[in-house]
């Protein structure tokens, strides 16, 4: 039976996806490596995975991906599966291509799906942040390692696998050429978006720092208030605070209004609970109209202030 | 502070209709507007502004065709010293790992301390060539980096940088890490300069080494199509999926019923 090993950060979500793209893969015998987890996390993870190797920090000690991958490199070199498994987060980032090149293995990154053909790895994957979509394959004969990307995966069902608890004996390396100083946590804003019910989204579309004004106007006409993307935030146009996505911050909104925003996967990433998502965007072939509700393809500076007028007028 | 920073030419198709060639081996590129990536751009200023501080001397590098020597000419302008363009069309097809490898090749007997790329690029995105780096060069590695400073560090021979970089749920962590060492440029680190036509002017008699798989010193299975460990098998559509209800009509007509639809759902 194919050995296919999980990589995981944390027992969350994104655990359960990389063992139902596993599972998907056919009959296979499933390892998660988990670091630093609790009982109760290890025993969590046994439910969804045939043996849980827990690799222990040291107290105080987080997931830090130059420890991580000194401690699996050769573990792995060692347990040799045909199939090594991570999610494409920022540790992801961080860990999954220094893995592949120590262990001198094929990497597919980024994957949305993911599938197998003789001794061959397909999966298909994003250009041009999601306009095109290409299927690309690797040799897997000699191992591969694959990324995949967070949510693009359904989650396993529990069936409780009973899986084996294992601690790894990490015998000690090298001093780390890395080191942990401080883990910063994001800076509180004076707006909280993220108690918003209705949110206006601008993205880059708006292009220059004095047309914000339309959106903040539009967004006073709606009682809601103003997010962004990461450009915007980049360019300092409007605070950290108000950046929705993986890097920023998760929204659970009503309505989510995204104005000239293209709907790159790590924006949508903070969108949660499936509000009522309208897209207006003058390219009728960006991302975003995919998981919009309604779509207006249109030039934002004719349509931003036209809605707002409207607004106004119905609400007397 | 000798620095060493990759950088791609990518095309900017945000604004682009996208029709896919015959084969599915490739798009037409008519249309597309092309330029630096976008990470990289932070990467170069990045690399400059470290300069201007700490003296030395910064090397801009990419792998590509004769066009891409635009964005060397560019990161020139911007206060790159020196340019290096690996450019060979035994490179056509190169995946992630062989354009790691060239680059690997090229930088492998160079003084430098760090070693600079953008977190990802923005067409094929994979985000691999930075780590990959670091494991051909065994140098130790950070990540999507927000903040990058250096305590010391003459060609190679020592010193620290003090590096944030983001890790998960909106966390950032700030780690020393001994040099040499890659690190990867996530967007905002900085306030890229602005690049005037004058100043690429400027600098359009400036020597680019080129460097073809030979000197690299690069077996023919090594580049290219003949070394990618990935294959393209075809570019497609995204499947539409259920997607957006697209409105119709009149501008006047389409904010009309957005309004109504608002206010049943609860947005009015
Ligand atoms: C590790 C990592 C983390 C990231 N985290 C985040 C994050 O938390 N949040 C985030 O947002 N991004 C994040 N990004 C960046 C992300 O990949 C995208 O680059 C970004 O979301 C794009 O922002 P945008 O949609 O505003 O810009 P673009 O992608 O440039 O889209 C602009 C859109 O505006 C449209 N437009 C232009 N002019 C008009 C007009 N006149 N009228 C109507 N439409 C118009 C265009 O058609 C286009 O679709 C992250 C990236 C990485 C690598
Ligand atoms: C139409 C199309 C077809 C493609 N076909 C294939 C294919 O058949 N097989 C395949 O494997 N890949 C294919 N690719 C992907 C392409 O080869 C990638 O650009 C390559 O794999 C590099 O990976 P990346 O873009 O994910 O780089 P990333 O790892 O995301 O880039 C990160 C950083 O690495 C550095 N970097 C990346 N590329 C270069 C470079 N050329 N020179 C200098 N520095 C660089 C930059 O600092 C960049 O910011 C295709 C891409 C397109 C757009």
């Amino acid at each position: 039976m194919r050995t296919i090993m999980a990589i995981v950060e944390v027992v969350d979500e994104t655990a359960l996806e990389l063992a139902h793209a596993a599972r998907s893969l056919g009959e296979v015998h499933l390892t998660a490596a988990v670091f630093g987890a609790e009982d109760a996390g290890c025993a969590e993870l046994a439910r969804y995975f045939d043996r849980v190797v827990n690799f222990p920090l040291s107290p105080g000690a987080v997931f830090d991906a130059e420890h991580a991958a000194a401690a699996l490199t050769p573990w792995l070199a060692a347990e040799q599966p045909f199939l090594i498994l991570l999610s494409h987060t920022n540790n992801g980032l961080d860990l999954a291509p220094l893995l592949a090149a120590r262990l001198d293995l094929p990497m597919l990154a980024d994957c949305l799906e993911l599938g197998l053909r003789d001794e061959q790895l397909t999966a298909v994957r994003t250009l041009y942040a999601g306009k095109v979509h290409a299927r690309v394959v690797a040799d897997a004969k000699g191992g591969a390692l694959a990324t995949l990307r967070p949510g693009a995966f359904d989650g396993d069902e529990a069936i409780d696998r009973g899986g084996r608890i294992e601690t790894a004996a990490v015998p000690p390396g090298p001093p780390a050429r890395r080191r942990l100083l401080e883990t910063v946590a994001a800076e509180a804003g004076s707006v909280d978006i993220t108690q918003a019910e209705i949110l206006v989204a601008v993205g880059r579309g708006i292009e220059e720092q004095e047309n914000l004004e339309i959106v903040q106007s539009l967004a006073a006409a709606l009682d809601a208030e103003v997010a962004c993307t990461r450009p915007i935030v980049d360019k300092n146009w409007l605070p950290k605070s108000r950046q929705v996505g993986t890097s920023g911050q998760s929204v659970s909104p009503k309505v989510y209004l995204a104005i000239g925003v293209s709907g790159s996967f790590q924006h949508l990433g903070g969108v949660k609970g499936k509000p009522f998502l309208v897209a207006i965007n003058q390219d009728a072939a960006a991302p975003i109209f995919a998981v919009a509700d309604v779509g207006v393809v249109g030039d934002l500076f004719d349509l931003v202030p036209l809605l707002e007028e409207k607004i106004r007028a119905r609400k007397g | 502070m000798n620095i060493i920073v990759c950088i791609k030419r990518v095309a900017d198709t945000s604004e682009a209709e996208i029709v896919i060639q015959r084969g599915g081996q490739g798009l037409e590129e008519e249309d597309f507007a092309w330029g630096i990536n976008e990470w990289d751009n932070f990467a170069v200023e990045a690399a400059v502004q470290l300069k201007e501080q700490h003296g030395g001397v910064v090397t801009a590098m990419t792998l590509g065709g004769e066009d891409d020597e635009e964005v060397l000419r560019r990161a020139l302008a911007m206060g790159c010293d020196e340019a290096v363009h690996l450019c060979d069309e035994a490179f056509a097809g190169a995946d992630a790992w062989g354009i790691a490898k060239a680059l690997a090749a090229a930088v492998r007997g160079r003084s430098y301390d760090l070693l600079l790329c953008g977190a990802v690029s923005g067409d094929a995105g994979g985000g691999q060539v930075g780590g990959f780096l670091a494991g051909l060069l065994d140098l130790p590695l950070v990540a999507l980096a927000t903040c990058l400073e250096v305590g010391s560090g003459n060609g190679g021979t020592g010193g620290v940088a003090r590096v944030r970089h983001e890790v998960e749920s909106g966390l950032e962590r700030v780690v020393e890490v001994d040099l040499p060492a890659v690190v990867t440029v996530q967007t905002g680190i900085n306030e890229p300069r602005y690049v005037s036509i004058r100043g690429i002017r400027k600098v359009a008699g400036a020597e680019v080494q080129v460097l073809d798989g030979a000197a690299l010193g690069l077996q023919a299975a090594e580049l290219g199509s003949a070394g990618a460990r990935v294959r393209l098998e075809e570019l497609f559509l995204p499947p539409r999926g259920e997607g957006a209800e697209v409105l119709e009509g009149s501008d006047e007509e389409i904010v009309q019923r957005l309004v109504e639809m608002l206010h049943q759902r609860g947005g009015l």
